[in-house]
């Protein structure tokens, strides 16, 4: 039966094979939860995607209304939207993180540039898919998130005015730009990062994962050609990770049924008011997880000059494989400097995330410039100090 | 490594069966969603029918759960026509239809005059035509129903005809009468 569906579908069993043999580093530490964790949220999207798709009305009249029904009537309707708007969040949470740890331990450089640029790509389509979901319910602040957020692209000269009319598909955000976001948030985006996470994994299998001390395990085979420091995937990752799974459902689902708007977070009071183009909200926030980039934007006291900065400080993640000539993948091994430049770029990150929430008072804009400079330092004096650090010498073998 | 660590064994074993509880748990909200809400089940109330001032031969048709439900108020002379037919019927007893109990005799009704039936078709759901007047359908016809979809032919008591696609005869829903008014949707006390 086996050999019969092997001649017939051996794809599938290569797929099957690899995810069992795999041969991963065997002194992954917990950083290495977050690409599976990212993959169980992304389920969760999908699964109670498909749900609130059930009772959900893409119209300027009912979208609310059709929302306001799930909340109250729908059997756990309630649950599905929390778990969706709370898996946003922590959608993000898990995909920082799981950058994080590519910059602790080098992950972006040679041979997984590929590996790195496709996870880039699939941040900003992440953020492409949070904001067309932030535009259904309708209400004030996502018709004045798609408002400020549209408006960026006029911003580019020449082409930047028939391209957002282009995108709205009327002269101001309207319903027919609820409809098409609707369409882009069910259907375009999602394939295509389900296209983007097959690739990304892809890639992975073929160069093999980095590990806490960024060096090749494939460098130290043994006689039948497997790395020495290798573990098979499955049951070591495959438990391991439903460790993590554990962990992180624990901390998930408790915001889930105990802070479900997220202190704000998750879900925006301002929100649970119906989109008025009229009148403008007094605080327009972004989420938090876009809010690094809106502090840039408004740092900058120059309308496109600021939409470029915020622009480049996401493109900036894309040169990082370029911008570090160190000789070493492991912070464990790199210099201080490489240390300290990476925990202020940790600080000006958080400050920036945190003052792009608050309202634009003058200490806001003087120290999201500070954080601004910092955040960019980061990475374009990288090539100088990656290469004149004070490396270590890193083992040969794995150390646990 | 050859000898099983049965002690690990259990655990594993233990952990498995939770987590297969989980998933099971996670599973029932995602179920008990997708069966009718709260609204739906309201719509889905009993429906109050007023049948004092209907006429003799006459057909009222009210929704109940998004099917047609039709009351007809059957004079002497159709119930008469009820003894005639029973040897062309498929399930002249109701054996093998369905019904409630009390609507399981000759008239399949509470009260003879008043017959109330489900306006589907036994056969694949199209709604058949009340068609009262004798000799409509063919020579023999003494009044019925007939569904134009597949030829299935009813009596007036809603009995099947043998040699017709529909395999019972059409369904009874529940009903009584509450202080006159004819109540569909709902068992009597």
């Amino acid at each position: 039966m086996s050999d019969w569906l092997r001649l017939r579908v051996p794809f599938m069993y290569d797929l099957l094979d690899h995810l069992k043999h795999y041969q991963a580093p065997k002194n992954l530490n917990f950083w290495y939860f977050f690409g599976a964790l990212s993959l169980l949220v992304l389920g969760n999207q999908l699964l109670t995607g498909i749900w609130l798709l059930m009772y959900y009305t893409p119209t300027a009249a009912d979208a609310m209304a059709s929302i306001e029904f799930m909340m109250r009537e729908v059997n756990f309707g309630w649950l599905f939207r929390y778990l969706h708007a709370a898996g946003a969040s922590f959608f993000f949470v898990v995909v920082y993180l799981h950058m994080y740890r590519a910059l602790l331990y080098g992950s972006y450089k040679a041979p997984r540039e590929i590996l790195w640029l496709s996870g880039c790509v699939m941040l900003l389509l992440l953020m492409a898919e949070a904001y067309t979901g932030y535009v259904l319910p309708w209400g004030q602040m996502s018709y004045w998130a798609a408002r400020v957020i549209t408006s960026l692209f006029k911003t580019i000269p020449v082409i930047g005015e028939p391209l957002v009319l282009l995108i709205q598909g009327d002269y101001e955000v309207s319903e027919v730009t609820l409809h098409r976001f609707f369409s882009f948030h069910v259907v375009l985006f999602p394939l295509i990062i389900l296209g983007f996470v097959f690739f990304h994994t892809l890639c992975l299998h073929a160069v093999g994962s980095n590990n806490p001390d960024g060096i090749e395990i494939k460098d130290n085979l043994d006689a039948q050609g497997k790395p020495k420091d290798g573990v098979s995937f499955h049951p070591f990752y495959t438990v391991k990770d439903v460790m993590g799974v554990g962990i992180f459902l624990f901390i998930f689902l408790s915001v889930v049924f105990l802070a479900p708007r997220g202190w704000g977070l998750v879900l925006e009071p301002e929100n649970f008011e119906i989109a008025n183009p009229m009148v403008t909200p007094l605080h327009i926030k972004p989420s938090w997880y876009l809010a690094p980039y809106y502090a840039i934007l408004r740092a900058v006291p120059d309308k496109s000059l600021g939409a470029i900065a915020m622009f480049a400080s996401l493109l900036m993640f894309f040169l990082l494989p370029w911008l570090d000539r160190s000789p070493v993948r492991s912070m464990r091994y790199k210099g201080p400097l490489s240390r300290i430049t990476l925990g202020l770029f940790t600080v000006s990150f958080l400050g920036l995330l945190i003052v792009g929430c608050l309202p634009a008072t003058y200490w806001a804009t003087f120290s999201a410039r500070i954080f601004a400079i910092l955040y960019f330092s980061f990475f374009f004096l990288m090539p100088i100090y990656s290469y004149y650090d004070w490396h270590k010498v890193p083992p040969s073998r794995l150390t646990i | 490594m050859s000898e099983v660590d049965l002690k690990k064994r259990r655990l594993l074993q233990s952990a498995g069966a939770w987590g297969v509880l989980g998933i099971v748990g996670a599973a029932v909200p995602f179920l008990q969603s997708l069966n009718p809400s709260r609204v739906t089940r309201l719509k889905g109330m009993p429906v109050e029918v007023d049948v004092s001032n209907m006429s003799e031969g006459q057909q009222k048709t009210v929704m109940w759960r998004g099917k047609p439900v039709w009351i007809i108020k059957r004079s002497k002379e159709m119930l008469a026509s009820l003894d005639v037919l029973q040897g062309n019927l498929r399930d002249p007893g109701s054996e093998s239809s369905s019904q409630p109990s009390y609507a399981q005799n000759q008239y399949r009704s509470v009260d003879p005059n008043y017959l109330v039936l489900l306006g589907v078709c036994t056969h694949l759901g199209c709604a058949p035509t009340y068609r009262p007047e004798k000799g409509a359908i063919d020579s023999e016809w003494q009044g019925g129903f007939f569904c134009s979809c597949h030829g299935s032919k009813f009596d007036l008591a809603g009995r099947v005809f043998d040699g017709v696609p529909a395999p019972t005869n059409l369904e009874v829903p529940p009903y009584h009468f509450k202080d006159g008014a004819l109540v569909i949707g709902e068992e009597g006390e």
